[in-house]
């Protein structure tokens, strides 16, 4: 597969005064920007949208001279554009950072596949080095052998914790301790509703925050897009003829995030606003404190119904981790161990299932026959 | 008639039959000028093959929210939508903001 940039449109004859650029005046404007429906030219916009995402950088205090830099790039429109703006950004204000491309390969033929060879062009255009994790080297599992063994409908579930997890790993194999990504506003207004929506009182406030790092992980993550429409992120890659790829996962028909974008979407479509309204609110809210509950024994565990354990009191710290592998873990064991203890189950009931095929004598001489001395 | 250039981007070609541009010459009814909003009912009467892939492109009979529409790379809120009267070599695009990133 290779790059078909759009198509070029002829120049516009005649412009009428009241279609001019309202920062420029001098062209045609091309775009009525979400934010304050203010109609700007292509020239102004590539200046507003990259002096914004400089501000946000710089307000927030994101980077630190010198310091390298991982972009969970997956050749997505949004990892895309922020691939290009940081290295744009980075000569043209001096940040001193030092930029990787981190791709994770899930194991998703006809998908991901596709969109890698789209990071590995992107790498070549951006003078970027790349480097490359997957689920088969870090788990033993590709997502194919994984929605085969259970199902298509908790796909995501897998997808989502392994991926965490594989970024910080390939994040750390490179010796790096900054993650970014390619989260848009649209993303964390998303969040925010579903978090409402499903009642996820403990992610609610977290989930706005521009940085988040635990105490206990040497590697923190931000989200420089955080206050970028999609639309804008689309137009940008639009004009710029960037080249992402654009193809929806294989196995992500219905999840719940399907929802609540359409419901986004409604909402945007009668007040573009809304959006950056939304995170606002998000941003703002403030959780009464939790009541304490009667202190149980001090090394009272819980095991709660998804089976996962919970830490002794006396031991709990922010940086736990996993007893199995060691990653960052609020329980004994992780998530995405435990996900992965289930589907080790699942894989020696299959290899058990095709023997049963043969029955009885047959299966005695087939054994037979396997023996060997 | 008018001829005019449409892309479908974003992903959007899946439901064109994976070819992202098409050349298209848009019919009009008894002479009168033809407007984006006919030629968006040109497009889902003659080139969305599988009826089901309708609801991807048109809710409540326009584009669906998060498909950008732009008209020689204008937002069509800029040229009246539905009401832009076409010219001869104009350009549509429609491009799928709702994949992942």
């Amino acid at each position: 597969m290779s790059f078909t940039p759009p198509s070029d449109p002829k120049k516009p004859k005649n412009v009428k005064i009241s279609q001019l650029c309202e920062l420029c005046h001098a062209r045609k404007a091309l775009i009525k920007r979400p934010k304050n429906l203010q109609k700007i030219c292509k020239l102004c916009f590539f200046h507003v949208f990259e002096t914004e995402i400089h501000n946000t950088i710089l307000s927030n205090k994101l980077f630190q001279f010198g310091e390298r830099v991982a972009v969970g790039a997956s050749g997505g429109k949004d990892s895309t554009v922020l691939a290009y703006l940081l290295k744009l950004l980075n000569e043209r204000h001096n940040y001193g950072i030092q930029i990787v491309l981190l791709s994770i390969d899930e194991g998703i033929v006809g998908y991901r596949d596709d969109s890698l060879a789209t990071v590995k062009r992107n790498k070549e255009q951006y003078d970027l080095p790349l480097e490359i994790v997957s689920y088969r080297e870090l788990y033993d599992w590709t997502m194919d052998e994984i929605v085969a063994c259970a199902g298509v409908r908790n796909s995501c579930t897998y997808c989502g914790v392994f991926r965490r997890q594989a970024l910080d790993r390939g994040a750390a194999k490179l010796g790096i301790k900054h993650v970014v990504t390619g989260h848009n506003a649209d993303d964390m207004a998303e969040t925010v509703l579903m978090n409402i929506l499903r009642g996820d009182v403990a992610r609610l406030e977290k989930s706005t925050s521009i940085m988040t790092q635990s105490s206990g992980s040497p590697i923190k993550r931000s989200k420089p897009f955080k206050y970028a429409y999609q639309k804008e992120i689309v137009l940008y890659a639009h004009y710029k003829k960037l080249d992402y790829f654009s193809t929806e996962c294989t196995y992500a028909p219905e999840a719940f995030r399907g929802t609540a974008r359409e419901l986004m979407k409604n909402l945007e479509a009668v007040r573009p606003s809304c959006i950056i309204d939304i995170i606002y609110s998000g941003e703002n809210l403030r959780l009464r404190p939790k009541k304490t509950k009667k202190a149980p024994p001090k090394s009272h565990m819980e095991v709660r119904s998804d089976g996962s354990i919970s830490l002794p009191l006396q031991g709990f710290l922010d940086g736990n981790r996993c007893d199995r592998c060691g990653y960052l873990s609020s329980n004994k064991i992780c998530k995405a161990c435990m996900l992965l203890e289930g589907l080790q189950q699942n894989r020696a009931k299959l290899s058990i299932d095709k023997d049963v095929s043969a029955h009885g004598a047959a299966k005695l001489t087939r054994t037979l026959e396997n023996l060997t001395f | 008639m008018v001829n005019v250039k449409v892309e479908f981007l974003g992903g959007l070609d899946v439901i064109f039959e994976k070819q992202r541009t098409y050349k298209l010459n848009v019919p009009s009814k008894d002479d009168s000028e033809v407007t984006v909003g006919s030629l968006i009912d040109y497009i889902v009467e003659n080139m969305i093959k599988n009826p089901r892939d309708k609801d991807v492109f048109i809710e409540n009979d326009t584009i669906r929210p998060g498909i950008l529409t732009l008209i020689n790379d204008t937002d069509w809120e800029l040229e009246g939508e539905k009401d832009y009267v076409l010219e001869d070599g104009d350009i549509l695009s429609f491009t799928s903001t709702l994949h992942g990133g």
